[in-house]
């Protein structure tokens, strides 16, 4: 499916809202269940983050909703096991996302064989920048049906941005502010001018924004310059309560797309 | 065999700069600058006014009577020790805070594990006027008091790290996050041969002035201006890296990297990376490192502050790799003795970090003749509390 999935998405008109959780946050089977919720609140697509120890460009929410869910015992077999549980029910396209050396622990083949059985549709890999990718491990990654989304950020020139979009199979990650994960204020003419620069490019893949989308005023800009719109750190301090946090879910993304 | 970076910033297999690409400007525009500048004129002169009227280099090459005849041996120790601010460190901070002003960086930040490299770099951004912010962990804080205050008077912010084990990973990981938040003014002196390309290069070029008098003052003293063993400690091996340097290609010299056990490689309480450790990605860059069957990486244990982590540079993976260095480990215990030793016959109280080199030496077979090198890369003031406690 993977590729095939991703693009299918991104061929519908209008914006697409997608959610990153956390997998084995805030409790260990909490995933399956969250993506069922997102999904009937008509979310377009899932990031699933695969919690790491070091996880470098993620601010304190997620880094410690990767402690939580590290504690909790989420491990990659079972990030997969849950995977599987979606797909019985589900046809969402879900990404993949996590860390470089996560995927070279298990062996980049097997890594990206599993991830097609289970029914991962595309890798997001914040810290495997395109230089190094496409020097030593395109090839291996072409071999599998998953897109491959890397980021662009306030900070990448032009040709640079050219370059990935080249690379890019699915989407464009586009960063809105030169930060990690979760900063905080609003978005200024400074994000405004950044977002209208990236739409006048024309790039091949479909463009989506996410860091810092933590409220309706912020997605809706956001949808006016880009195909889809990226909820994370917003999201898992939504979803802080081992008890209610389905319902802490539905109501955080009814809020948003209202 | 080949001890330099490719253009990649790889040693063979290890480096290279595997890095959100929210770094990517701030990375790229050290990468196209640091031996542009390094190489003027202008920056050559200060460095090495630097080194020499404020530093105190070069410093001694020393003939530990005692300790030699303890061993049955020539022992010499490069005494880093003497330096300002205590250790090794400082050379590089020197040069990487004449490269940020050189660059227009107005902010600095480094991270640190025992202290040292937080000590040497809040002293340059002292000399240099420059706004300092060093990330420690806060396990670290606690074991490592005398260099806290040390920053602190020196002006700098401490920020403790309190994600995973809150030592020197975790702080380097804060860091590094830091330089993500503030793309513009920000230059983040990192204290070891470890993180993207260029870092580790341009730290063991920074570092190298301790080899390259090496050869001089071993030319003067044994009239032969190579030894046949360097003995060092690795944490992330920027000593080992300085020390070795001009010696890399020389298979005369036989290169030991001392690794610490902490209470023992088989306890899950150490810091032996080349041991325990398997390929990887640490901190932006491919090498070798403590990691469990998902990648995740493990927690380290020393003693030594300095030595508490789960990584090595990359060139010390590829040396080991190759089979160019060795290595051997040295348990706290070990270490400690190692320091008692050192004090009593020779007057020198080591850093715990250089007391791992000097044990190391307990499993070297000597020859009366041979010359071995051990770079006593820091004074132990700061860990008198650990050795007395331990005595």
């Amino acid at each position: 499916m993977g590729k095939k999935r991703l693009k299918k998405l991104f061929d519908k008109k209008g914006n697409k809202l997608s959610i990153y959780l956390t997998a084995g946050y805030p409790v260990l089977d909490a995933m399956p269940k969250l993506v069922e919720v997102l999904e009937q609140e008509g979310v377009d697509f899932i990031e699933a983050g695969m919690p790491y120890s070091d996880p470098l460009a993620d601010g304190e929410t997620i880094q410690k909703s990767s402690a939580k869910a590290l504690k909790n015992g989420m491990n990659l077999d079972l990030y997969f096991k849950q995977i599987r549980e979606i797909r019985k029910f589900s046809n969402i396209p879900i990404l993949f996302m996590g860390y470089f050396n996560q995927v070279l622990k298990r062996g980049m083949d097997n890594f990206l064989q599993e991830c097609v059985d289970s029914g991962i549709d595309g890798l997001i890999i914040p810290d495997l920048s395109p230089e190094i990718y496409m020097e030593k491990y395109a090839d291996t990654f072409d071999k599998y049906d998953l897109g491959i989304s890397f980021l662009i950020s306030p900070t990448t020139p032009d040709e640079r941005i050219r370059m990935i979009d080249n690379l890019t199979s699915g989407f464009i990650y586009a960063v809105s502010t030169s930060a990690t994960t979760g900063k905080k204020g609003e978005f200024g003419d400074e994000h405004q001018k950044y977002f209208e620069e990236i739409k006048n490019m024309n790039l091949k893949n479909s463009v989506a924004i996410g860091f810092g989308i933590d409220n309706r005023k912020k997605f809706l800009m956001a949808n006016r310059y880009a195909d889809a719109t990226i909820i994370g750190s917003a999201f898992i301090k939504a979803i802080n309560d081992e008890e209610d946090f389905l319902e802490k879910a539905g109501l955080f993304v009814r809020e948003i797309k209202v | 065999m080949k001890y330099t970076i490719d253009e990649l910033g790889f040693y063979g297999e290890f480096g290279g700069a595997f890095i959100p690409e929210l770094l990517q400007k701030n990375v790229m525009e050290l990468r196209e600058n640091y031996l542009k500048i390094m190489e003027t004129e202008d920056f050559q002169k200060e460095y090495k006014r630097l080194l020499k009227d404020y530093v105190g280099r070069p410093s001694p090459l020393y003939l530990a009577r005692r300790l030699s005849e303890y061993y049955g041996t020539k022992i010499y120790l490069k005494r880093e020790d003497l330096n300002h601010t205590g250790s090794h460190k400082i050379n590089n901070t020197i040069g990487q805070i004449l490269l940020a002003k050189a660059m227009g960086k107005t902010r600095i930040i480094a991270e640190t594990g025992a202290g040292q490299h937080g000590v040497a770099t809040a002293t340059v951004a002292a000399l240099a006027g420059l706004e300092c912010v060093v990330y420690m962990g806060e396990v670290d804080i606690k074991r490592q008091a005398p260099n806290v205050a040390r920053m602190k008077m020196l002006g700098a912010e401490v920020r403790p790290a309190k994600s995973g084990s809150k030592t020197l990973k975790d702080a380097t990981n804060e860091a590094i996050r830091d330089w993500i938040n503030h793309p513009k003014d920000t230059h983040y002196i990192i204290g070891s041969v470890v993180g993207p390309h260029p870092y580790p290069d341009m730290v063991a070029r920074f570092q190298s002035v301790i080899s390259e008098e090496m050869k001089w003052q071993l030319l003067e003293q044994t009239g032969r201006d190579f030894p046949d063993r360097i003995v060092a400690c690795i944490g992330g091996g920027s000593n080992a890296a300085g020390a070795y340097f001009h010696f890399l290609d020389n298979a005369a010299v036989e290169l030991v990297s001392v690794e610490a056990g902490g209470l023992g490689i088989d306890t899950g309480q150490s810091a032996a990376t080349s041991v325990l450790g398997s390929k990887g990605v640490i901190h932006a860059s491919m090498t070798k490192l403590m990691q469990d069957k998902d990648g995740q990486i493990i927690e380290p244990y020393s003693i030594s502050a300095g030595l508490d982590y789960p990584g090595i540079g990359p060139l010390h993976a590829h040396l080991i790799e190759t089979g160019r260095s060795k290595v051997l480990t040295a348990n706290d215990d070990e270490a400690l003795r190692a320091g008692y030793l050192l004090t009593r016959l020779e007057g020198i109280i080591p850093a715990l970090e250089s007391a791992h080199a000097l044990a190391g030496l307990e499993k070297i077979d000597f020859q009366p003749n041979e010359v071995t090198v051990v770079n006593l890369s820091g004074r132990g003031d700061k860990d008198l509390e650990t050795y007395l406690l331990n005595g």
